[in-house]
């Protein structure tokens, strides 16, 4: 690799290899960017902004910036570092995320990323949308209250599965996750209980229907490490990080 | 000379009372402590009216107009008004109804639920009336800290005291910073 494919993330001199975005660079480094919607393995969405960094005067989001030679990048800074929590209460604010009663709760990417940026509370006030589950699956069940809209469903379905089930649909406050069926029910579909999409809600928004409720509090992934050392892990993939 | 000790008063709204417990399951550090403050109205000590306070200590969301006077009360009275809870803070389990009308969850307890006998809504004039929606308590009030969790940990309960104490914003450490 040449040495010019390098930049600078909060000083510290990473290498990309060309077509590489700051994120993917900064992921081959070991370096943790904060995110949500951005998964390794799947096309970038750059939506949930909380990857955020400071480059040359602009703030862009890592998962979608393509790095470049003598970039310098910061994104562990105070501003920033409140900016993404602002991101985080905004995302709690704008469903209804009752922690206590959610499984995916301890698991949960969204609620780890809270407690690693020092939330206590929402800041904003809270929409309460009316939101509909969906409980046609025999093996999966639907709680829209939780959806964070980062589309991580959408992409391992079209992606992945090849089945292009979940997608998003809506403007604004009114976007929901939706399935490609004719009645709108997930149980109308094809989906699978072992699909990549069944299994990569970074919250409590498709979960399986049985086994649930079974994981003491205490042995869960965040109950002890912060998401900042040990990433964006779900329940099935412990021991690697996205 | 003997530092005065900090008047601490404590309610339960729309909560369990799981909050209180969690404040009690502090074990032997309770004792210390008491050398540093007193309650005032409180479900523990059962003193009905609220006096000048330096730490109000909130359970619960707000479910009902009762809820509304007690927080206001609350809020002129007491220095630094704390949210104790999940409840407090978001509304919490209690919330949940929100999804459905007040009429519509009234129906299911009393009218059509499992086991009801002689069904009718309760309407007796000395019950509080409900609020169409569950709210937190900073929909209402200016709240100065917030302990999250289900319960907060009984840590987090002593962090805030002693952080007033000392005069100093509480620090509430990743083990104390629970949504659940």
């Amino acid at each position: 690799m040449s040495n010019d494919l390098q930049f600078s993330l909060d000083g510290v001199s990473v290498c990309f290899e060309k077509g590489e975005t700051i994120m993917q660079a900064a992921q081959r480094a070991g370096i943790y960017l904060p995110h949500l919607c951005f998964h390794p393995d799947f096309s970038a969405h750059g939506s949930c902004r909380v990857c955020i960094v400071h480059l040359q005067g602009k703030t862009v989001a890592a998962c979608t910036q393509p790095a470049e030679s003598n970039q310098v990048v910061q994104s562990n800074t105070p501003e920033l570092q409140k900016a993404r929590l602002r991101l985080i209460q905004l995302l709690f604010a704008e469903g209804n995320h009752y922690c206590p009663t959610c499984e995916t709760s301890g698991n949960c990417q969204l609620q780890a990323l809270a407690y690693d940026l020092g939330m206590t509370h929402y800041h904003y006030d809270p929409f309460m949308p009316e939101r509909q589950t969906d409980g046609s699956h025999p093996d999966l069940f639907i709680d829209r209250d939780r959806c964070i809209q980062c589309d991580l469903c959408g992409r391992a379905s079209a992606e992945y599965d090849g089945k292009a089930i979940y997608t998003l649909s809506g403007r604004g406050q009114n976007t929901q996750l939706v399935f490609r069926s004719p009645s709108g029910l997930l149980g109308d579909t094809n989906a699978g209980a072992d699909d990549r999409a069944a299994h990569i809600c970074p919250v409590g928004c498709i979960l399986p229907k049985t086994g649930n409720y079974q994981e003491p509090i205490g042995t869960r992934l965040y109950d002890h490490h912060p998401i900042h050392d040990i990433g964006n892990l779900r329940k099935e993939e412990r021991g690697g990080s996205s | 000379m003997k530092q005065a000790k900090l008047k601490v008063a404590t309610c339960s709204l729309a909560g369990c009372f799981g909050c209180h417990m969690s404040f009690l399951d502090m074990d032997e550090a309770i004792i210390p402590l008491i050398e540093k403050i007193e309650f005032d109205r409180s479900p523990l000590t059962d003193i009905k009216s609220l006096s000048d306070c330096d730490i109000g200590l909130i359970e619960g969301g707000l479910c009902n107009e009762e809820n509304q006077e007690i927080l206001h009360q609350f809020r002129r009275h007491c220095t630094i008004l704390v949210a104790v809870g999940a409840c407090a803070i978001n509304g919490g389990v209690p919330a949940m109804r929100n999804h459905f009308s007040l009429q519509e969850c009234l129906e299911e307890s009393y009218i059509r639920g499992l086991g009801v006998v002689d069904p009718q809504i309760p309407n007796d004039p000395e019950l509080p009336r409900l609020l169409d929606k569950v709210l937190p308590i900073q929909s209402a009030v200016m709240v100065d800290y917030f302990l999250p969790g289900c319960p907060p940990p009984a840590a987090a309960f002593l962090e805030i005291i002693n952080a007033v104490l000392e005069g100093r914003p509480p620090q509430l450490d990743y083990p104390n910073r629970r949504f659940d």
